[in-house]
């Protein structure tokens, strides 16, 4: 805040001066200029600082990042921070919090914003460029982001034609888990379409095992997994264009297309004879913890649980899992993932996914190079090796797949890769936080607990904040 | 600003305070006639006033302010808020919930607690019947919801395994239930009944602030009214309901209204299990619709309606205790 503030004051006049030369250069300014430091940058000559020399000689300058990664993530992440330090000198000052998002708020609020925050969801991008304390992205980084990212995941980090916040990592939603053992033995086949799966469940709910297993319970976040069912349903049914109205709220939250999708979730969803194998009644899935939910898939007592690449992580903790005998995560393991068919045919392939995008509240030249450096392969593929148990992954095209180490790692990749791929970003995580932290979830709850499709619907339109 | 400035900045503030009470105590102090009893009066006074002032009376007002506009604070909406919260079905079930919170909690709690203060006085374990009522004191309500949590935790025992087996109950009442060959039940997501199961785990800590109270009040009984009943022939039920009862009235009030008040601003356990399926509670809504929900004025509104609740608790129990001067 001293920082930003009293340099505005003193730079102000130069900077009027400054803008009135630049201003006559081109209309829309998209990006924020680029700050350097004098002196010879300690990378000279190394082809991996490329990127980073134009800084110049930042040694001894600090850049502090606030993040909601924590351990055991963060100690990749700071691995991964090495080579910066090598190229330009600048040291990196990371802190993560479990409360990361009222944090952030509370501290840009009172003017003890960090330098980078890695914000987990493009609305919270919007609300704290709301507060003006943030400060677009340099050139570079936006060159970086339209050499590596797919369009859509720089729209992600605009905010009314200005680039803020390149995209850090990534995780992809539209999995389901499954046993390949328990596949094999059946002669089961990998869906490829979403009524191959609905056959596929109906065949396994006649042998005797319960296909689908589910878990919303998540504390006060209790239904979020419905959401996600119901946003890849749409952007399968309806495709990518009215997903994007119907997150901006364009189209009424209550649309019968929307509808139209819920009730296809709600085909396996509320079907008694599809789930909840291992728990009970359709009830037991709004009781079940998401964590919890996927376990009986190792014991063969359900197929198949639609959920996150992040889950990878959760199968350690299986019951089963005592003794050092953790599930195997690959393709010929204990649990392996597949891609959520699509619903038509139309050659897309629409992924639904999540990620943190990387917003600077300063542009000193240290945190420039950091964010140039972030959003460069350079660095994508850096993380990859110092994540030597995975959990990670990228939308950065120039990640290089081969360094990637665990199987559902490259297949998040793979995904996100795909040039048929369609991207979009959690629905929930975009809307009004009374509706995407609020009311979506609770009446997607009470949806599984018997709620019809268009009182759920209708109750969550009614509480679209109105202005 | 970092934190040792903003430590530094509250230590100015603190130090000015304290000159200024001095100069202006140091001052009245000059005034020896009536006229400066009453400024030396007012002068101690005012840092409470002040206080008050600012921190109790002006964010009140502020509050009340605020919920006559709408989700931003920018618009002016009357008293639309408070309609909604009469009308809409989910507010409602909140209104509802909290009804049943406030009625139940005291009353069950201070009857659980007089009755078990009545019943282990003077018997030879009274010390350890009254420790192990007291100990739930001791747990943070989020601690206790969480240990609540596992006796309500539900496994369908309609469910046969692939081989074989019912899965393991681990909630100590459904475990109970299926020990009995009754089908398990869902405790925490089956409405209205899960509200009655959480408001047992606050019956269940405040039962023991409920008995340590009464328990102290029924000891300092004068022994000559309790002695004269005796004679009189009075014993048992009748002692209790003309004798006890009346005796330790003030502290009946008092552990009843300090257990409403408790009760009305519930919400760490309405948390902590999530505050769906319709559990949700007046302090607990509050919370969401600002903190979650940006909705500003809902949420003034919500806290205007907790504060105009416990009025009356405030103005009965002030009256009380005016009698109980005047005796």
């Amino acid at each position: 805040m001293r920082s930003a503030r009293s340099r505005r004051g003193l730079t102000g006049i130069a900077a009027l001066a400054v803008s009135a030369i630049a201003l006559t250069g081109c209309a829309s300014e998209e990006t924020g200029g680029t700050q350097t430091a004098s002196g010879t940058s300690p990378g000279e000559g190394r082809a991996e600082c490329s990127q980073l020399t134009q800084f110049g000689d930042l040694t001894g300058t600090e850049v502090r990042v606030f993040t909601s990664i924590v351990q055991p993530e963060s100690d990749a992440q700071q691995a991964s921070y090495e080579l910066f330090t090598e190229c330009t000198g600048a040291e990196v000052a990371y802190e993560g919090s479990q409360e990361f998002e009222t944090q952030l708020s509370v501290r840009v609020r009172g003017g003890n914003a960090p330098d980078i925050a890695y914000v987990p969801q493009p609305g919270l991008v919007n609300t704290m460029v709301a507060t003006g304390q943030t400060v677009p992205a340099p050139q570079p980084v936006s060159d970086n982001v339209d050499e590596f990212f797919p369009e859509i995941w720089r729209e992600y980090g605009t905010v009314d034609g200005t680039f803020y916040a390149a995209p850090l990592g990534a995780n992809v939603k539209s999995f389901v888990w499954y046993s390949p053992s328990f596949f094999e033995e059946n002669g089961y086949e990998i869906p490829e379409t979403w009524d191959e799966m609905t056959a596929l469940s109906e065949e396994i709910a006649q042998s005797g095992t319960k296909p689908w297993c589910a878990g919303i319970e998540s504390g006060t976040a209790t239904g979020w997994t419905v959401t996600d069912w119901l946003e890849d349903a749409i952007l399968r049914d309806q495709g990518a264009d009215f997903y994007d109205q119907w997150v901006n709220h364009e189209v009424p939250f209550d649309d019968q297309a929307v509808a139209d999708s819920l009730d296809r979730v709600g085909g396996i969803l509320k079907n008694g004879d599809f789930v909840n194998g291992g728990f009970g009644d359709v009830r037991s899935i709004a009781s079940t913890s998401f964590q919890d939910a996927g376990y009986p898939i190792l014991s063969d007592n359900c197929a198949m649980m639609r959920q996150a690449s992040f889950y990878a992580a959760q199968w350690a903790s299986a019951p089963s899992a005592e003794g050092g005998n953790a599930p195997v995560v690959a393709e010929d393991g204990d649990v392996f993932a597949f891609y959520l068919p699509v619903t038509q045919d139309n050659g897309e392939r629409p992924v639904l996914g999540g990620g943190e995008f990387v917003l600077a509240f300063d542009d000193r030249p240290e945190v420039q190079a950091f964010q140039t450096y972030l959003s460069s392969d350079i660095w994508a593929n850096e993380k990859a090796e110092a994540t030597p148990d995975g959990g990670w992954v990228s939308a950065n095209t120039g990640l290089d797949i081969n360094l990637l180490n665990s199987p559902i790692d490259v297949l998040s990749a793979e995904t996100l890769q795909d040039p048929n791929a369609v991207f979009r970003f959690d629905g929930s995580d975009q809307m009004p936080s009374a509706v995407g932290a609020g009311s979506f979830w609770t009446q997607m709850t009470d949806w599984i607990t018997g709620k019809s499709t268009g009182d759920a619907l209708t109750q969550i339109e009614e509480s679209w904040p109105t202005s | 600003m970092s934190t040792p400035e903003k430590f530094l900045q509250m230590g100015i503030a603190i130090a000015l305070f304290i000159a200024l009470m001095s100069a202006i105590l140091l001052l009245s102090s000059r005034f020896k006639n009536r006229s400066g009893e009453r400024l030396q009066a007012a002068a101690f006074l005012l840092p409470a006033v002040l206080l008050v002032a600012f921190g109790l009376l002006y964010p009140a007002l502020k509050t009340i302010y605020q919920s006559l506009f709408d989700s931003f604070g920018t618009n002016f909406v009357g008293t639309e808020n408070y309609q909604t919260i009469i009308t809409n079905p989910d507010l409602l079930v909140v209104l509802r919930n909290t009804l049943f919170w406030v009625l139940l909690t005291p009353l069950l709690a201070t009857f659980i607690g007089l009755i078990y203060a009545v019943l282990v006085d003077g018997s030879r374990f009274e010390k350890q019947a009254k420790a192990l009522v007291f100990l739930p004191m001791a747990i943070s309500l989020v601690g206790a919801t969480i240990i609540w949590k596992f006796v309500y935790a539900y496994r369908d025992n309609d469910v046969t395994l692939a081989d074989g087996s019912n899965p393991a109950q681990i909630g100590l009442l459904n475990a109970m239930l299926d020990g009995v060959g009754l089908p398990t039940f869902q405790f925490l997501t089956s409405p209205p009944w899960n509200t009655f199961f959480l408001i047992v785990i606050l019956i269940w800590i405040q039962a023991g602030f409920a008995m340590v109270i009464l328990s102290a009040s029924i000891k300092a009984i004068p022994e000559d009214i309790i002695e004269a009943a005796r004679l009189d022939g009075v014993s048992g039920v009748k002692m209790f309901r003309h004798i006890t009862v009346p005796s330790i009235r003030p502290a009946l009030i008092v552990v009843l209204t300090t257990i409403s008040i408790a009760t009305l601003k519930v919400f760490d356990i309405v948390q902590t299990v999530g505050g769906q399926f319709d559990t949700s509670v007046l302090a607990y809504e509050f919370y969401r619709q600002f903190f979650v929900a940006n909705n500003q004025g809902l949420a003034t509104a919500l806290a205007t309606v907790i504060f105009v609740l416990v009025i009356p608790i405030i103005f009965y129990n002030v009256r009380q205790f005016r009698r109980l001067e005047a005796r």
